[in-house]
């Protein structure tokens, strides 16, 4: 599977990646629709990364989430019933939701972002996924 | 050892669903609009009369949700309707409601899929409400209902399925299908769900073949397991609930409804149901190692810590601990359950304490040898089933539990009056010839086995023990069989209702939680062991009344609002302990306030919330004391709950108690004999508890009769005319507290 990486000393805090995130993902120019969270503290940047480890697989009670043919977790909505067990279990706070949102929305590792990173601090890392939730 | 959670036998094959489908059928369909609630609630109740198939539906007013809320609030105000004073279980007017409560159903907040349970009980002839998981409440609620009223009674075996997809409510004659719940929920939801992605959407309620027989029938309501791909069952378990259903020839109760979805309830502020669900699944996901290990080990972790306390029941409550626990402490059970998927009887629901001991081979009976999903144990199974009866054998406990379930029996009640026939037993009471050849030792789990086998073949010594320990105290009296007076010493029960399984005889406050519980002696209303006999910090008499005050009120909340009680205090947040009363876990009562709002959009404070609990609390008590109970007398625990009943208990604590005929009765223990001791210890601890319903009955504004006073009465708006009539003579003669 693929996972994203963040290189935290090339970051600068633009958020271009985020913009870009909402946008791919919900057609939005607002950042608060982003999968990625990149935000300054104390003249630092920290961000938030879904690494695709699938704990919120094992969480979810309708299988909603579930490993892709390619190892990324996906979400089927339809499924969904909006319990949110998957954002309170995920330990890096990588699933996420907007205001009034019935389903969270989470990184799909498409890679947008990486693309519109202007400093180059991310990228799409090659990793395996055998004994990872499914 | 591991165990494949999908490997068990298979009951529901297409092709004999199928012909079992065949064989229906149709004597009554209504059709219906089906609805989602607004802010929690659809303002309409469905109404069933299977005597002459009548199906309608009833308008919730305005004074329902004010007064009564929901869930067990309704169920009361129904069924007080439905019946007189007269009116017994088996009257076709008894009624049994199904309520979930407007806050029922929402998929954020753990705990959250509840329905009550409430019909006049074959066991003590009062209401009794029993909370109940499973998927059946959210999903009734979700077609449009607020509750489902039945009344009446079919002449033959019929299935209810209220379709809330295609607006349709069938009554149907179902031949074919098996009573046991194992088996009919699988086959049952197999033929109502459109196709596999349906199965989740369904959800079936049934009793098994005991219930046919016994008075402490229960219901199972199912949920789907998808990983397990199997349907799991819920039991709503006090009371008897079970036999009132098969009694009006009920086989089964199917709804189908919609996906629920985030926002099926349509809450007033859906952001604020996540906001506060999420902080709550973070604390279980932080804390629950710490703390309970429920996704572990489920309520089973408090076998060992009862155990430690003393207050683990073992042989008839006699004693509080015994050195074969560890046999059947949480660690053995850990081993034995399947660990690490969802375990949430309704969706949203972190706390994950369903657990299932997956391919469990079937020792006895008509399934031996079949392999099945285990729901359980839970703590009160453990402890019920097993070291009451002085069983220690973990897979006869697994044995008992899962045919409790499928045979439709509570196994609180089994495994209390279960204990009380081992200790009649034992004492000669009984014999091999009084119960037809059953050795009934304590310990004897193939006897244990077989006396619940014979209860739902309806013969032998389990029909008379089938009918509960109050009726089995009246039958051996009959007999002339064993001492009246150690009868009543010994057999657990109140109001006809047997004690669940820990040990008051140390607690004064949980003695009274026990014994002045609406319904009968469950722990549901008030669990004040720890805070009174452990940590002592209810000391008084007033300190005392003041916790069993709030406490089985704020515990009745769950009940009006369709919730689970493991939420608010089986996870605590980090710095619970820090607060000023840690014991009510301030922090968790204000989620309720939260999402009681973000629900119905109706702002509530704390002090609001116990007054919601309170009118019906006292309605349940006015109409207890309709039915006939209700009063001083009726509220009196047996001795045992109290204190050392026989020579052996006495001396097994001599120490304590010899200590406290000292210390609190001002009583030099030494040189007495035995006899004297027991007399002045049990006069001491009999006077103790007196007092201790005065300061209730006084907190909770009732005359010394138990009965409430007008000004509560009023204060709660419960004077109706009917209400009036009843109390008014007994309120001319009562005595008031200053
Ligand atoms: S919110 Fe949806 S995806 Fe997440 S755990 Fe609940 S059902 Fe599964
Ligand atoms: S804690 Fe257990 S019983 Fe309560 S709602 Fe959750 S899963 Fe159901």
């Amino acid at each position: 599977m693929k996972v994203l990486r963040i290189d935290l000393k090339k970051c600068d805090g633009t958020q271009a990646c985020m913009t870009e995130c909402a946008r791919a993902l919900f057609k939005s120019e607002d950042v608060a629709f982003s999968s990625i969270v990149v935000v300054r503290e104390n003249g630092k940047s920290v961000a938030t990364l879904c690494d695709q480890c699938g704990e919120c697989i094992s969480v979810c009670p309708t299988q909603a989430l579930y490993r892709s043919k390619i190892g990324t977790v996906m979400l089927k909505k339809d499924l969904c019933t909006g319990c949110f067990m998957c954002i309170g279990f995920c330990t890096k706070g990588a699933m996420l939701r907007v205001s009034k949102g019935l389903v969270p929305f989470k990184c799909i590792s498409c890679g947008k972002c990486v693309d519109a990173c202007p400093n180059g601090a991310l990228s799409l890392e090659q990793v395996d996924h055998e004994n990872l939730p499914a | 050892m591991t165990y494949d959670y999908t490997n068990r036998t298979c009951y529901a094959k297409a092709e004999e669903v199928a012909k079992m489908k065949l064989a229906h059928k149709v004597l009554k369909e209504a059709s219906f609009t089906p609805s989602l609630p607004q802010r929690g609630y659809n303002e309409r109740t469905l109404y069933i009369n299977l005597s002459d198939l009548t199906v309608s539906e009833k308008p919730v007013t305005q004074q329902m949700k004010e007064i009564f809320i929901g869930g067990r609030g309704f169920g009361l105000w129904q069924l007080w309707q439905a019946v007189k004073p007269t009116t017994r279980w088996n009257d076709p007017e008894n009624e049994l409601i199904i309520s979930p409560g407007p806050l029922a159903g929402n998929t954020q907040y753990p705990g959250s899929g509840k329905s009550i349970v409430v019909t006049l009980s074959p066991l003590t002839d009062i209401p009794i409400d029993s909370n109940v998981g499973g998927f059946f409440g959210p999903l009734l609620k979700f077609s449009g209902f607020d509750a489902l009223e039945i009344q009446g009674k079919a002449d033959r075996d019929v299935v209810i399925f209220i379709d809330g997809v295609e607006g349709k409510i069938q009554i149907e004659e179902a031949p074919q299908e098996p009573l046991d719940s194992h088996i009919a929920a699988e086959v049952f939801t197999h033929e109502y769900a459109k196709d596999e992605k349906d199965l989740q959407n369904v959800s079936v309620i049934s009793a098994g073949s005991a219930a046919d027989h016994t008075f402490i029938g229960c219901l199972n309501f199912s949920w789907y397991d998808v990983r397990r791909k199997a349907a799991r069952l819920k039991q709503a378990g006090r009371g008897g609930t079970g036999t009132v259903f098969r009694d009006k020839r009920i086989k089964a109760i199917v709804v189908r409804g919609p996906r629920a979805r985030a926002d099926s309830n349509h809450p007033a502020d859906l952001d604020l149901m996540a906001k506060t669900g999420i902080k709550l699944h973070k604390e279980i996901r932080d804390g629950d190692e710490k703390q309970c290990k429920m996704h572990k080990q489920g309520t089973a972790h408090l076998v060992e810590v009862m155990d430690a306390y003393d207050l683990l029941p073992v042989n008839n409550f006699q004693y509080g601990k015994h050195p074969e626990t560890p046999k059947i402490a949480s660690y053995e059970w850990e081993k034995r359950f399947t660990i690490g998927i969802p375990d949430g009887c309704w969706y949203g629901c972190s706390m994950s304490c369903c657990k299932g001991a997956d391919e469990f081979k079937v020792l006895s009976g008509p399934y031996k040898g079949h392999l099945n999903t285990v729901d359980g144990p839970e703590y009160e199974n453990a402890a019920g089933l097993g070291s009451n009866c002085g069983i220690f054998d973990k897979d006869w406990i697994l044995e008992s539990n899962f045919y409790c379930d499928v045979y439709g029996i509570d196994t609180i009640s089994f495994g209390t009056l279960c204990a009380f026939v081992m200790e009649c037993y034992e004492r000669g009471i009984l014999n091999k010839e009084r119960t037809g050849g059953l050795e009934l030792n304590f310990g004897n789990a193939e006897a244990q086995m077989e006396l619940m086998h014979q209860m739902a073949r309806g013969e032998g010594f389990g029909l008379i023990a089938g009918k509960g320990v109050a009726r089995m105290k009246k039958h051996f009296v009959e007999k002339g069989w064993g001492d009246p007076e150690l009868l009543a010493d010994i057999g657990m029960e109140v109001k006809g209702l047997e004690f669940s399984q820990y040990m008051s005889k140390e607690s004064l406050a949980q003695q009274g939680g026990f014994a002045l519980a609406n319904k009968g002696p469950q722990h549901d209303e008030a669990w004040l062991i720890f805070m009174d006999m452990v940590n002592n910090h209810i000391p008084t008499f007033e300190d005392k009344a003041e916790a069993l005050h709030y406490f089985p009120l704020f515990r009745t909340w769950f009940g009006l609002n369709g919730l689970c009680k493991l939420p608010w205090n089986d996870i605590e947040p980090a710095d619970n302990a820090k607060t000023s009363e840690p014991a009510k876990v301030p922090e968790h009562v204000q989620n309720y306030c939260d999402i009681y709002a973000g629900i119905t959009g109706k702002e509530l404070t704390k002090e609001g919330l116990i007054l919601m609990s309170e009118a019906v609390y006292n309605f349940q008590r006015i109409f207890n004391i309709r039915m006939g109970k209700g009063r001083r007398q009726d509220d009196l625990p047996p001795y045992r709950a109290v204190g050392p009943v026989t020579r052996e208990e006495y001396e097994s604590r001599a120490e304590r108690y010899d200590k406290q005929l000292k210390e609190k009765v001002g009583i030099d223990p030494e040189g007495k004999p035995l006899e004297e001791k027991m007399r002045l210890l049990r006069k001491h601890r009999e006077d103790q508890y007196q007092k201790l319903v005065d300061a209730v009955y006084k907190r909770r504004g009732w005359t010394k009769e138990g009965v409430p006073t007008m000004e509560t009465i009023k204060k709660f708006k419960l004077d109706f005319p009917e209400v009036l009539a009843l109390v008014e003579p007994l309120l001319a003669k009562a005595t008031y507290f200053e």
